[in-house]
């Protein structure tokens, strides 16, 4: 199985607890600065995908997003959700809970 | 510089704890909530921050929009000198801020010093000057008929600021914004909250109630509200890609203008002619290459890529990485310390996520890759070492900002080498060349695909400078007299002179 993202056993629990409270959700892979590379989190319908938006998995039933250009750049790479202390995440649903999702990575064949 | 005169404790900086700032006055989050506000220098809590909601947003938009009609008619004259005054306060208290700044930041104090609080200061002057310098324009569009163009301000603007350059990056937007006549509604970082509350304390009385109001919190809970808010006439955002789309797409529902500053993995270009003599200009350019390690990385434009051709690489890199182990790291408030926290846990947590993929890529370390072992005190902030790796330009490493003190190294042949890896990158931020050939810099210059060039120089931020990005880096500019038309309106007055009628009816 060559999953391009998978999640932590924590982040697993993590994304029920953030479920418990706002339903149905899913991830959009960011980049850039401060924040960047975080992967956010938005109830479904939040966050308006585009076409060019690539769908890598799904990680505890959330649809995990990545932009296009960004996913030709970042391909090389599976993406491993883990959780992490702290409280950024400007309006991902992570934010203010005093832990976060952090996007940790691993090579892999293209 | 002379030892300053700064405190082993935050206690003589900060209150116990901080409201919002609105209409005026300090006041307590109508959701009766603080936060903890830790400093990344030691991990220690150094005072409590309101945790606003919505509700609090509306109650600064309400004192924003009953102040803006005022504000909005006063001269420019008036708000410049405004701006000159708090300027001038800043600067009566830079040593107060600058020591705010660095606990609630982790950049060392030399920075904030030399760097952050003069810039600040300049950039009310500049902002405070240059809007009475501003003209419209009158066109004679027929003998009989003139175009008159005046610029209004917007109204309540909002902006999101990031963590990175806190009182620094809030003045970027805020003097623009309000010298242009703008009401503004402002959502500090909540990593970096404390440092403008003292800064709010400081002029509270100089601006007019409700011009200027601060609403702590979350980025969920009051930066969202706030961005999405059918009440402001802009929202102005420093962030990343993903919240920058969100935050478009807010606008896009109020249809009202954002400005977006998104990052970047800016190139460094080295031509071999840099070490063709071992004067001030080679070791000006090693100190470009260092930069990357200014602010501990946490800047949009870091000098994260070093091409460097191929022909001066040893030379080069000897003395360069020779540089980057004498970057002093420590205890921020030392003024002897040249690098110093990363701003919060989870920043460091990324930042060693990225160290940790380069070397999966296969990049070769040739400095840092680590956290530093420091003294007992700051053992629990949250610190990296300068990092050099050596790779090539298609490693994540090359391709994603990493915003910590991590460059990548690769070499070139060519000039169209050079400039094929400097725009091979979804960003176009900022950039540096540097060489003694003018040819070389100007051709560079032109076509490297970044909306800051810097040319034989790096890090500089003048005020009358524009800066903002291409590509994925966003789009609008801070910075300099144009900034102010981001946050105006054109207002057209098309007038006829001619007593006689069309003659259509």
């Amino acid at each position: 199985m060559n999953d391009k993202v998978t999640a932590t056993g924590a982040a697993l629990e993590f994304i029920n607890e953030i479920k418990a409270d706002h339903g149905e959700i899913m991830f959009h892979q960011s980049g850039g600065c401060c924040d960047g590379s975080s992967p956010m989190c938005y109830p479904v319908g939040d966050f308006k995908l585009g076409d060019g938006d690539i769908k890598l998995g799904e990680i505890g039933g959330a649809e995990f997003y990545i932009g296009g250009a960004q996913y030709e750049v970042w391909k090389h790479t599976n993406l491993i959700i883990d959780v992490v202390p702290g409280r950024g995440g400007m309006f991902s649903l992570d934010n203010g809970r005093e832990k976060r999702f952090l996007t940790r990575s691993e090579i892999c064949e293209i | 510089m002379n030892k300053m005169d700064v405190t082993r404790t935050a206690s003589r900086v900060f209150k116990e704890k901080y409201g919002n700032f609105i209409n005026g006055e300090f006041v307590e989050p109508l959701t009766g909530k603080y936060f903890d506000n830790v400093s990344p220098v030691n991990g220690q809590v150094i005072c409590q921050i309101a945790r606003s909601d919505e509700r609090d947003v509306e109650a600064a938009l309400d004192a924003a929009h009953a102040a803006k009609a005022a504000w909005g008619k006063s001269s420019q004259s008036e708000r410049g000198i405004i701006l000159n005054k708090i300027a001038q306060v800043m600067e009566d208290n830079i040593e107060l801020l600058a020591e705010a700044d660095t606990w609630d930041n982790g950049k060392p104090i030399r920075e904030t010093m030399a760097a952050d609080l003069p810039l600040a200061i300049d950039h009310f002057r500049y902002f405070g000057g240059v809007v009475r310098a501003q003209e419209g324009s009158i066109a004679q569009i027929d003998n009989d008929t003139v175009a008159y163009h005046f610029n209004e301000p917007l109204g309540v603007v909002a902006q999101i600021i990031p963590w990175n350059f806190p009182l620094l990056m809030a003045t970027w937007k805020l003097a623009p914004a309000l010298a242009a006549g703008n009401c503004v509604v402002i959502k500090p970082a909540e990593q970096t909250p404390a440092s403008i509350m003292i800064l709010m304390e400081l002029i509270q009385d100089i601006l007019p109630k409700g011009v200027l109001n601060v609403v702590q919190g979350f980025g969920l809970e009051a930066g969202k509200p706030l961005a999405s808010s059918k009440r402001v006439a802009k929202v102005a955002f420093t962030g990343e890609t993903t919240t920058g789309r969100l935050i478009m797409q807010y606008a896009s529902e109020n249809l009202i203008p954002v400005t977006m500053e998104l990052g970047g993995k800016s190139p460094n270009i080295f031509f071999e002619d840099v070490c063709s003599k071992d004067d001030d200009f080679f070791d000006k350019a090693i100190e470009g290459f260092v930069m990357f390690a200014l602010n501990q990385g946490e800047v949009c434009t870091c000098p994260s890529r070093a091409l460097i051709q191929e022909s001066i690489y040893d030379e080069f890199m000897e003395r360069a990485l020779k540089r980057v182990a004498e970057i002093v790291q420590g205890d921020p408030l030392d003024p002897n310390t040249m690098i110093g926290a990363q701003c919060s846990s989870e920043q460091l947590e990324k930042i060693l996520s990225y160290i940790e993929i380069g070397k999966q890529e296969g990049a070769e370390i040739l400095a840092g890759g680590a956290q530093p072992a420091l003294s007992d005190d700051i053992k629990d902030g949250y610190y990296v070492q300068p990092t050099v790796f050596k790779g090539h330009n298609k490693m994540r490493v090359f391709q994603e900002e990493i915003f910590g003190p991590v460059v990548s190294v690769t070499t070139f042949k060519t000039e169209e080498e050079a400039l094929e890896i400097a725009n091979d990158t979804l960003y176009g931020l900022g950039a540096g060349v540097w060489s003694r050939d003018a040819n070389i810099c100007y051709r560079f210059g032109r076509a490297i695909e970044a909306g800051r060039v810097w040319t034989n120089c790096y890090h500089a931020y003048p005020a009358h400078a524009a800066f903002g990005g291409y590509k994925q880096s966003g789009f609008g500019r801070e910075n300099h007299l144009k900034m102010l038309e981001h946050y105006q309106q054109t207002k057209n007055m098309l007038v006829s002179y001619s007593p006689q009628k069309l003659g259509f009816f």
